[in-house]
């Protein structure tokens, strides 16, 4: 498959920076919850199922 | 605050630890996955290209979806705001909060993309007298605001609450910016909406395309969202834990000058 068509330099950066954008803050936040989520005591890990239910208010 | 477990945490840390990631996440994850895979051969070899703009037409199936992702975005950061400001929760608030940061990634991406389309379709990248432009970038650095303010130290109620209000106060911004092209139309060079209910400029497989991508940019919104919330709530979690580990050493230090008042006042 080739890529033959009008203006492919913009149509590439277009879709180039916003892949890489949306796919850099994606692996940023798996890293985040990873170190956040082992620093975390599991008593306090609610939400990282989707069973949870009760809400608390901000203290 | 340490992002270390402390000691008697480790063992209770060992079931699901290391990760932000559930079941649901991971089927989303997938379907969004999946959806790119076919997306990519949609978007530059199978869908034909438009009468007019030619090739440019597939700027517009990422141009849309973020600027779609964007409105979304923030839209349910002045719902949660609302919700926090009602009910006090926690969890609204930093739905909010997690919303809004994703919602500036994808503003500033609607910026871009579009200056990208704009310039060999309009001959530039930026045109300040552009409604359409101009109040973007105010919907972009109103967010942008809403970010630098939860940052501020500080009591974390007020805090959440003045954020709250500046979510519910931005958001008025997204119907000026959506019908900016209708009601200052000879101050704009950005086209109408292509696709509008009942009515669209878009035909076949172009219109599909377009759907599709908002579909799948949808469902990876959503795994973001999710995400972010994650994160955030143990970020929560961490500075509470700091918070109450400093209660803990003060009131501790406090006993042992109270045991050694005492101890001398006997002998």
């Amino acid at each position: 498959m080739t890529l033959a068509m009008t203006h492919l330099s913009y149509i590439l950066v277009a879709w180039i920076v916003s892949a890489l954008a949306v796919a850099a803050y994606c692996a940023r936040l798996v890293h985040r919850g990873r170190r956040l989520s082992r620093a975390v005591p599991a008593a306090r890990r609610r939400w990282m199922t989707t069973d949870a239910t009760d809400v608390p208010t901000r203290r | 605050v340490s992002e270390q477990p402390a000691g008697g945490d480790v063992a209770a840390d060992a079931a699901g630890a290391g990760t932000t990631a559930s079941g649901a996440t991971k089927v989303l994850g997938l379907v969004a996955l999946v959806g790119i895979a076919v997306l990519i051969p949609l978007v530059f070899w199978w869908s034909p290209a438009d009468s007019d703009q030619k090739d440019l037409v597939r700027i517009l199936y990422v141009h849309v979806p973020v600027a779609w992702l964007a409105y979304m975005a923030f839209t349910i950061t002045a719902v949660g705001s609302a919700m926090y400001l009602w009910r006090r929760s926690l969890w609204w608030d930093l739905v909010a909060a997690s919303a809004a940061e994703i919602g500036v990634l994808f503003c500033a991406l609607a910026l871009f993309t579009g200056s990208i389309w704009g310039r060999p379709t309009w001959g530039t990248y930026w045109e300040w007298t552009d409604v359409r432009i101009v109040t973007t970038l105010v919907l972009l650095l109103m967010y942008v605001g809403y970010l630098a303010l939860r940052r501020i130290e500080g009591d974390p109620h007020q805090r959440s609450q003045r954020a709250a209000i500046v979510g519910l106060v931005a958001v008025l911004n997204i119907p000026i910016v959506r019908f900016s092209v209708d009601w200052w139309a000879n101050r704009t060079l950005h086209q109408k909406a292509t696709v509008r209910v009942g009515d669209t400029d878009l035909d076949g497989l172009m219109l599909f395309t377009l759907m599709f991508s908002l579909v799948v940019s949808t469902a990876l919104f959503a795994w973001m969202l999710v995400h972010r919330f994650r994160v955030a709530w143990l970020e929560e979690q961490l500075e509470q834990r700091g918070l109450d580990l400093a209660l803990a050493d003060r009131r501790a230090e406090a006993d042992r000058g109270v045991d050694r008042a005492v101890g001398g006042a006997l002998r």
